[in-house]
């Protein structure tokens, strides 16, 4: 660290060129605002808006969730306590403005949603970041169950087990904009969520959010460069807080009712898994979790009923072998692809490719047997299982299945080692190329 | 009179149970600076594999086995899957265990269905121990008691008098020492995960029976546990028995007690009505609100004692 800036001066300089225009990163952009317009105008059935404007609203979340566990290294166990009550407080004054009490535009609501969000950060996150690391995790549980408790004891705000429902159209037109259909609803959420997104990442360049890195990487340089960690924390989870609050709003107008479930552990959970599916260390990489997140609670637990279990293994996978998520999964191959070298990895990729495909079709047919037998065990021992039919109570469909999945782990075993082995290869000498460039 | 030595005895028995489950979490993180998340999905574990070798063969057994069987998985578990991502730092560990929770949640209703299973205390322990006054003191749960004193016995003499003992306590304060001197640090790193999580599957064993045997046993602890480890100060063994005790003692007590700020106000002359302000939350009595007095007690504590009552650091 140290004799960094002597030995290699150029480096250095490389590193902190200032590039007036990025082509690659505003074509990003402009993809990102062309496939917000343009979705609604493709995926035209009323369950797919109602998707995309999930995925709208969950995108918020996810990147105000990677502020926290991203950028300042908190690893937070209770997200959902500032969507859920940043949801609950804009419901409330939704309702209080289609009695009469005040007007307040419908635009405008998820702007309500995140000054609750912020409110509960800086009341919340005043507790949660006296600790750092592994303890703020732990309170950050408690303080989710604190406020999941409080929202079954206290039905007059939260509206018990039915939660609270309102009706989104209030007040005049605007502009002939009602916000019934829910295609106004999608175009309000695209813009919201294409705001939150540029001011985000407006945030990951301000000196706080620099700083923020800092305090994750470091804490105790940061400590004496002169900064107190705690605050950059507790600043974070306050701006984090506003727009988790915002896209409580948001969820708050697209589904016109909000539970108790809203705020509860198993929702702060679910932001945590797909944030990190996603990919926490880049700033996109909430985006595909935010994604994955709509599409598997909609398509998947369609698909089966050990949807959770799946995704569960999927999750520690992911953990194990690529703890960058699914973002930096494709920004590893785009750089390997950008050498080069991408080629020699066709056969290992397709070999793994192959394994994975046994490997997968044995575990699903083992599980999805299992939880026939178990759940639905009513008479019937006949399934469905890729497209045959199968008698769950044979033995040799058991037995095949075993055998499918012991084949496949071997081939896996194989397939992957030869692929560690090509991939480590292409890595070091990508390694040595850019070393003997900026020798 | 009665009524407080019940709710005692009550508290300390649940107390204890607590403490059995904290002090697995609490060796595991002092010695691998690993907060294990899937903890309590340990303890559902052990209930559910105690239910299943007690249809079997009966309840002694299963009180030997199922935490042993549990134990093996946890190891199995760090050997596997924890000691792959130690190199990513404490984040990815904490995950690599959230996932695990995760997983064995869904695995348990894959196996057993998702409604409770029929986990019977053994004939033997299932009578009155003793009488106070009028109320009987169930035989089980001085079964509990006497289970999570010895244990509680066991660990201690375990790390105190012998070889074994030496080399963990060791290992966790100079680990490349303890490499240099031949012991295997993270074979020694795994019989203490796995250790760890058999003192979990233990307290399924009895709490198992003692409560509900159901797929949302492990949620009901999970949060508690970690309250009572944050409370008692981190990696704290002591601290974590008196928090244990103490919020094992208070939320018996609590669910108990039918008054609220309503009838305190009562007792000094002032009624307040229900179009009083913040009446919702004047309203509540104190059984209704047990289930937050931990995480209140949380809160307390990190604004009065942010490293908990016996906690050493200040990270």
């Amino acid at each position: 660290m140290t004799d960094g800036g002597r030995t290699r001066p150029r480096a250095l300089m490389r590193t902190l060129k200032f590039a007036p225009l990025d082509i690659g990163r505003s074509a990003l952009w402009l993809l990102f605002v062309i496939v917000l317009v343009v979705s609604p105008l493709i995926f035209k059935s009323s369950l797919s808006l109602t998707i995309l404007s999930q995925i709208g609203t969950l995108i918020i979340v996810c990147l105000s969730y990677n502020m926290l566990i991203g950028q300042a290294g908190m690893l937070s166990f209770g997200h959902a306590v500032y969507v859920g009550l940043g949801a609950f407080i804009a419901i409330h004054v939704m309702n209080a403005a289609s009695s009469g009490t005040f007007t307040v535009p419908t635009t405008l609501i998820p702007l309500v949603g995140g000054i609750a969000g912020a409110f509960f950060g800086v009341l919340f996150g005043y507790v949660t970041t006296k600790r750092s690391g592994t303890t703020f995790a732990m309170i950050t549980l408690g303080i989710g169950e604190l406020v999941a408790a409080s929202s079954l004891m206290l039905p007059e705000f939260f509206g018990g087990e039915a939660g609270i429902t309102t009706n989104r159209v209030i007040g005049q037109p605007l502009l002939g904009l009602t916000f019934g259909p829910q295609i106004q609803v999608y175009y309000l959420i695209a813009a919201w969520t294409l705001i939150c997104t540029v001011l985000m990442y407006a945030f990951t360049l301000t000196p706080l959010g620099r700083m923020a890195n800092a305090v994750r990487d470091n804490p105790e340089r940061a400590e004496f460069v002169g900064y107190n960690t705690q605050r950059v924390r507790y600043l974070v989870v306050i701006i984090a807080g506003f727009f988790a609050g915002i896209a409580g709003g948001l969820a708050a107008i697209n589904f016109e009712i909000v539970s108790s479930e809203n705020v509860g552990t198993v929702r702060s959970g679910a932001y945590l898994l797909f944030t990190f599916l996603g990919g926490v260390g880049f700033f996109f990489g909430p985006i595909i979790g935010a994604v994955i997140f709509v599409l598997s609670f909609v398509m998947l637990s369609e698909l089966t009923k050990a949807w959770l279990l799946y995704l569960g293994i999927f999750f520690l996978l992911m953990v194990m072998y690529a703890p960058g998520g699914i973002a930096s999964l494709i920004m590893m191959n785009l750089r390997v692809a950008k050498f080069g070298k991408f080629k020699r990895l066709w056969v290992p990729y397709s070999g793994v490719l192959v394994a994975g495909i046994v490997l997968f079709v044995g575990i699903v047919s083992l599980i999805e047997m299992i939880y026939h037998y178990q759940l639905e065990s009513g008479g019937d021992t006949h399934m469905r299982l890729f497209g045959l039919t199968v008698d769950t109570s044979s033995a040799a469909t058991w037995i095949v299945a075993a055998i499918v999945s012991a084949v496949g782990a071997v081939l896996m075993r194989i397939a992957s080692q030869r692929f560690a082995n090509v991939w480590g290869g292409a890595q070091s000498e990508i390694q040595q190329q850019i070393e003997r460039s900026l020798a | 009179m009665e009524f407080f030595l019940i709710s005692l005895l009550n508290g300390v028995s649940y107390g204890l149970l607590l403490f059995m489950l904290s002090s697995g979490l609490t060796l595991i993180f002092s010695m691998m600076g690993v907060l294990n998340f899937a903890h309590a999905a340990f303890y559902m574990l052990g209930a559910y594999i105690a239910y299943q070798i007690s249809v079997a063969v009966g309840f002694w057994p299963a009180l030997v086995l199922a935490p042993i069987v549990v134990g093996i998985a946890g190891a199995l578990f760090e050997r596997y899957a924890l000691r792959r991502v130690h190199k990513f730092g404490h984040v990815p560990e904490l995950l690599v265990t959230f996932g695990l929770a995760y997983c064995i949640t869904e695995f348990v209703q894959l196996i057993w269905g998702r409604a409770p299973v029929d986990y019977r205390i053994p004939a033997v322990l299932d009578g009155p121990l003793f009488t106070i006054y009028t109320t009987t003191f169930p035989a089980y749960r001085g079964f509990m008691m006497l289970v999570a004193v010895l244990m509680l016995v066991a660990v201690y003499l375990l790390f105190t008098k012998t070889r074994i003992g030496l080399v963990i306590q060791g290992a966790l304060t100079h680990p490349e020492m303890v490499e240099a001197l031949g012991h295997n640090v993270p074979r020694v790193f795994m019989t203490v995960f796995g250790g760890g999580c058999a003192l979990a599957g233990l307290a399924g064993v009895i709490g198992g029976n003692a409560f509900v045997t159901e797929p949302g046993m492990a949620a009901t602890v999970g949060s508690i546990i970690f309250v009572v480890v944050v409370v008692g100060g981190m990696g704290s063994l002591v601290g974590a028995f008196i928090a244990s005790l103490l919020i094992g003692i208070v939320q018996t007590f609590a669910v108990a007690l039918d008054y609220s700020f309503v009838t305190l106000f009562a007792k000094y002359g002032t009624a307040i009505t229900p179009d009083a302000f913040g009446y919702p939350v004047l309203k509540l009595t104190i059984s209704q609100v047990a289930p937050i007095l931990p995480y209140l007690l949380l809160v307390l504590i990190l604004i009065f004692r942010p490293r908990g009552i016996m906690g050493k650091r200040d990270d």
